[in-house]
C-alpha cells in the first residue's frame, strides 16, 4: 500500500519499478517476434517454392549450391507450364468446379440459414444442429461411400461428380457462418419489414442479404477456398488428366516417367495457388468481418 | 374509422405461460391510448398482438371493424415504431421511409410527397440522404416515427419508443410524439412502463398487470380515483404511501386510527361510504403531495400529524421528506422553506380530501 502511495508520489520513480511504457514494450517484442516466427514457417514452403521455379534444371540439380538462392534466374519453367495444354485443361477445370460450386453452396446455404435462423418450425433447432454436426465428419472418412455414389451415377472421372460432391463440404460450414451472421441480425428489422409489407422472399432479398453482406462474402471465399484446394476427392474420383483440376493435375501430370519436373511443378503450383491470393487480399477484411461477426454481436 | 377493439383477448406462449389473461379493450378513433405496466405486465404482448407479430391465443382483435387475427400484419393497415428504432442499416433515410411505400407499389412522385411531408413534420428534412448510423437516437426515433407516418395508417403502434434515449431528449421526444398525434390525428396505441410518459401523453391510460387490465381511464382519473392498491401505487411518483390503518368510531364519528396516538378524521362526505368497513384490514393511502408543511394550504380537511423526520432529499423546487409511521416508510413533500431538518421533529397536515381507504385483502380502493 504505501509503496503504491510512494510510486504515485515520485513519478520518475516509475522508469525503475517498471512502468505501463516498459510493459507495452516488452509486449511488442513479444508480439513480434511470434509473428516472425509463424511469418517464416508460413512462408518459407511458397518462398522455397518460387526460388526452385526460377531455376534452370542444371542450378536445381547441383548438390553445392544453396536451395535458397537462385543464381541465373529463368521463366522458362513459367513459359513451359503455360504453354502445356494439360495444365491449362486443368485450370479450367478448377475454374468451372469452383465457380459451379461456390454457385450452389450460396443459393443453398443462404436460404437454408434464413430459414433455420428465422422462420420457427418444427425440428428447426435440430436441423441445424445436425447441419453443423455433418461438417464434422472429415472427407478421408466420406471418400470411400462417396465413391460409390458417384461411381453409380456414371459421374467418376468427370468434373461433375466434383460439382455434387464438394457442396456436401462446403454447404454445412456455409450454412453455419449464415446462420450466425442472419442470427446477429436485430428480430425487430424483420419485423419491422413484415409491417412494411415484405414477404419472406422480399425480406431475404431486400433486407437480410444486403445487411448481412460481410457474412456471405465470407462464406462465398470459405466456399471458394475449399473447392479450388480439394485434394482427397478429385484424387479418388478422377484419374483421366483432361478432367483433373489443378490440385491432383499439377502433382500427377507432370512428372514424365520417373522424372519429377520440379521447375514445371513448382512454377505450376504458384500459378495454381495465384487466385486465392488475389481473392484473399481483395476480401480479407469482408472475411475477418464476417466471421467474427455472429461472435460479437450475437 | 380506426377504432381498435380487444375482446377477451388471451396470449398463451409455449411452456403454458398466460401473458395476456382476457382483456377486453375498446380503443376510440383518433384516441392516444397508452398501455403501462411493470415488465413482463403484458402490454408488449398485447400491442404486437395488434400488430399481428403474435398469434392471438384466444378471444378477438377487431381493427376498423374488421376481425383481425388471422390477417398477416402487412395486411392490417397499421405501423409500428420499436424501441431500437428497426432503420433498415443498408438504406438511407429516404429509402428506410420509403421502403414501405414501393413495397405496395405506389407511383413515385406520391412516394417522394408523402417522405417530404412527413420529413418536414418531424424536421428531418436534411437528414433524408444520410445513413441510419450517422444519425444521433433522437434523429433515429424521429425517422422510424417518419416510416410510419408516411404510411398513412389506421393505427400507429408504439413500443417503448422512448426506452434507448437519454432522459433529456426522452422529455424532448415524448412532446415531439405528442405534436405528432396532433398534427396527423390517427388512432394509437402506445406501451410504456414509464408512468411519467403514460400520463402526459395518453387521452387514456390503460394500466397492466399480470396479464389482465387493473384499470382504463383519462390520466387524472387513474391519479384521483385509482380503482386498485396497484394502480394507486404504480401512477404518481413519488409513489403513494401506504400505512396500515383501522377505522374508529368514537361518538359517532369516524377516525382513521394509523398508530398509537396518532389518528386523522375521516372527512364528513365519506362517513357513509368508509362505515361499513370498520372491522376489515385496511391501508391508508395518501401521495406525497398531499402530506405537506402546515403552513403551505388554507384548505379544509387537513388533519394534523406531527413526526419525526429521518432523511430530508432537497430537490430545489421541493423537499422530500421521509419518516417511518409504526415503523411504515412514509415520503412527504414540503416547501424547501418549511425548514425540514433530518432527526427532528415536525408539524405535517394531511390532505384529508385526496386520502384513499384500501381493503388490504382484496386491494380495492374503498
Amino acid at each position: 500500500m504505501t509503496a503504491a502511495t510512494a510510486r504515485r508520489d515520485f513519478p520518475r520513480a516509475y522508469g525503475k519499478v517498471g512502468s505501463l511504457h516498459r510493459e507495452r514494450l516488452w509486449a511488442l517484442r513479444l508480439s513480434y517476434t511470434s509473428l516472425i516466427v509463424a511469418a517464416i514457417i508460413f512462408l518459407a514452403p511458397p518462398v522455397y517454392m518460387l526460388m526452385t521455379s526460377l531455376k534452370t534444371n542444371a542450378e536445381m540439380a547441383d548438390q553445392t549450391l544453396s536451395p535458397w538462392l537462385v543464381r541465373s534466374p529463368t521463366l522458362e519453367h513459367y513459359g513451359a507450364t503455360l504453354e502445356n495444354p494439360l495444365f491449362l485443361g486443368f485450370f479450367a477445370n478448377s475454374a468451372i468446379v469452383t465457380l459451379l460450386v461456390v454457385s450452389i453452396t450460396m443459393v443453398i446455404s443462404v436460404l437454408a440459414a434464413f430459414a433455420l435462423s428465422r422462420m420457427r418450425f418444427w425440428g428447426s433447432q435440430t436441423l441445424a444442429t445436425g447441419v453443423f454436426l455433418t461438417y464434422l465428419v472429415p472427407d478421408t472418412l466420406l471418400f470411400i461411400p462417396l465413391y460409390q455414389i458417384v461411381g453409380g451415377l456414371g459421374l467418376l472421372n468427370s468434373i461433375w461428380g466434383l460439382v455434387l460432391v464438394y457442396p456436401t463440404l462446403t454447404v454445412p460450414f456455409c450454412t453455419w457462418i449464415m446462420i450466425g451472421y442472419f442470427a446477429s441480425i436485430p428480430k425487430e428489422l424483420d419485423e419491422a419489414a413484415l409491417i412494411d409489407g415484405a414477404s419472406w422472399p422480399q425480406m431475404l432479398l431486400k433486407i437480410f442479404i444486403p445487411v448481412a453482406l460481410p457474412g456471405i462474402i465470407a462464406a462465398t471465399i470459405f466456399a471458394f477456398t475449399v473447392s479450388w484446394a480439394a485434394f482427397v476427392y478429385p484424387t479418388a474420383f478422377i484419374t483421366r488428366p483432361e478432367e483433373m483440376p489443378l490440385t491432383i493435375g499439377v502433382v500427377s501430370q507432370l512428372v514424365r516417367g520417373d522424372t519429377f519436373a520440379w521447375g514445371q511443378i513448382m512454377a505450376g503450383a504458384l500459378l495454381a495457388a495465384l487466385p486465392p491470393v488475389v481473392v484473399y487480399v481483395f476480401l480479407m477484411d469482408y472475411y475477418i468481418a464476417g466471421l467474427t461477426a455472429g461472435a460479437t454481436k450475437g | 374509422m380506426s377504432e381498435v377493439n380487444l375482446r377477451k383477448v388471451v396470449k398463451l406462449f409455449e411452456g403454458g405461460v398466460q401473458a395476456v389473461r382476457g382483456i377486453d379493450l375498446e380503443i376510440a378513433d383518433h384516441e392516444f391510448c397508452v398501455l403501462v405496466g411493470p415488465s413482463g405486465c403484458g402490454k408488449s404482448t398485447t400491442l404486437r398482438m395488434i400488430a399481428g407479430l403474435e398469434e392471438v391465443s384466444e378471444g378477438e382483435i377487431w381493427i376498423g371493424g374488421t376481425m383481425v387475427n388471422d390477417i398477416p400484419p402487412k395486411d392490417r393497415d397499421i405501423a409500428m415504431v420499436f424501441q431500437n428504432y428497426a432503420l433498415y442499416p443498408h438504406m438511407t433515410v429516404f429509402e428506410n421511409m420509403a421502403f414501405g411505400l414501393k413495397l405496395r407499389h405506389f407511383p413515385k412522385d406520391e412516394i417522394k410527397r408523402r417522405v417530404d411531408r412527413a420529413a418536414s413534420i418531424l424536421s428531418i428534412g436534411e437528414l433524408l440522404d444520410r445513413k441510419p448510423k450517422a444519425l444521433s437516437g433522437g434523429q433515429r426515433q424521429r425517422v422510424a416515427m417518419g416510416r410510419a407516418i408516411v404510411r398513412d395508417p389506421k393505427v400507429f403502434l408504439f413500443d417503448e419508443p422512448l426506452s434507448n434515449l437519454d432522459a433529456k431528449l426522452r422529455v424532448q421526444m415524448r412532446t415531439e410524439i405528442k405534436k405528432v398525434h396532433q398534427a396527423v390525428k390517427t388512432t394509437t396505441i402506445y406501451v410504456t412502463h414509464d408512468q411519467v410518459e403514460a400520463m402526459t401523453l395518453a387521452d387514456r391510460v390503460v394500466v397492466m398487470n399480470h396479464g389482465v387490465i387493473e384499470q382504463v381511464g383519462p390520466p387524472n382519473e387513474l391519479y384521483h380515483h385509482p380503482a386498485t392498491i396497484f394502480v394507486a401505487g404504480f401512477i404518481g411518483s413519488p409513489a403513494m404511501n401506504f400505512i396500515p390503518a383501522r377505522l374508529v368510531n368514537a361518538a359517532g364519528a369516524l377516525t382513521i386510527q394509523l398508530g398509537q396516538g396518532l389518528s386523522v378524521p375521516v372527512p364528513a362526505d365519506r362517513t357513509a361510504r368508509y362505515a361499513p368497513h370498520a372491522s376489515k384490514k385496511l391501508l391508508f393511502g395518501i401521495r406525497p403531495e398531499h402530506l405537506t408543511e402546515t403552513t403551505r394550504t388554507d384548505k379544509q380537511n387537513l388533519a394534523p400529524i406531527t413526526v419525526d423526520l429521518d432523511v430530508i432529499e432537497p430537490m430545489g423546487m421541493e423537499t422530500l421528506v421521509h419518516f417511518r409511521i409504526e415503523g411504515t416508510p412514509v415520503c412527504a413533500r414540503v416547501d424547501p422553506a418549511a425548514g425540514a431538518q433530518a432527526g427532528a421533529p415536525m408539524r405535517l397536515a394531511a390532505h384529508m380530501d385526496q386520502m384513499h381507504l384500501i381493503d388490504a385483502d382484496t386491494g380495492r380502493v374503498l
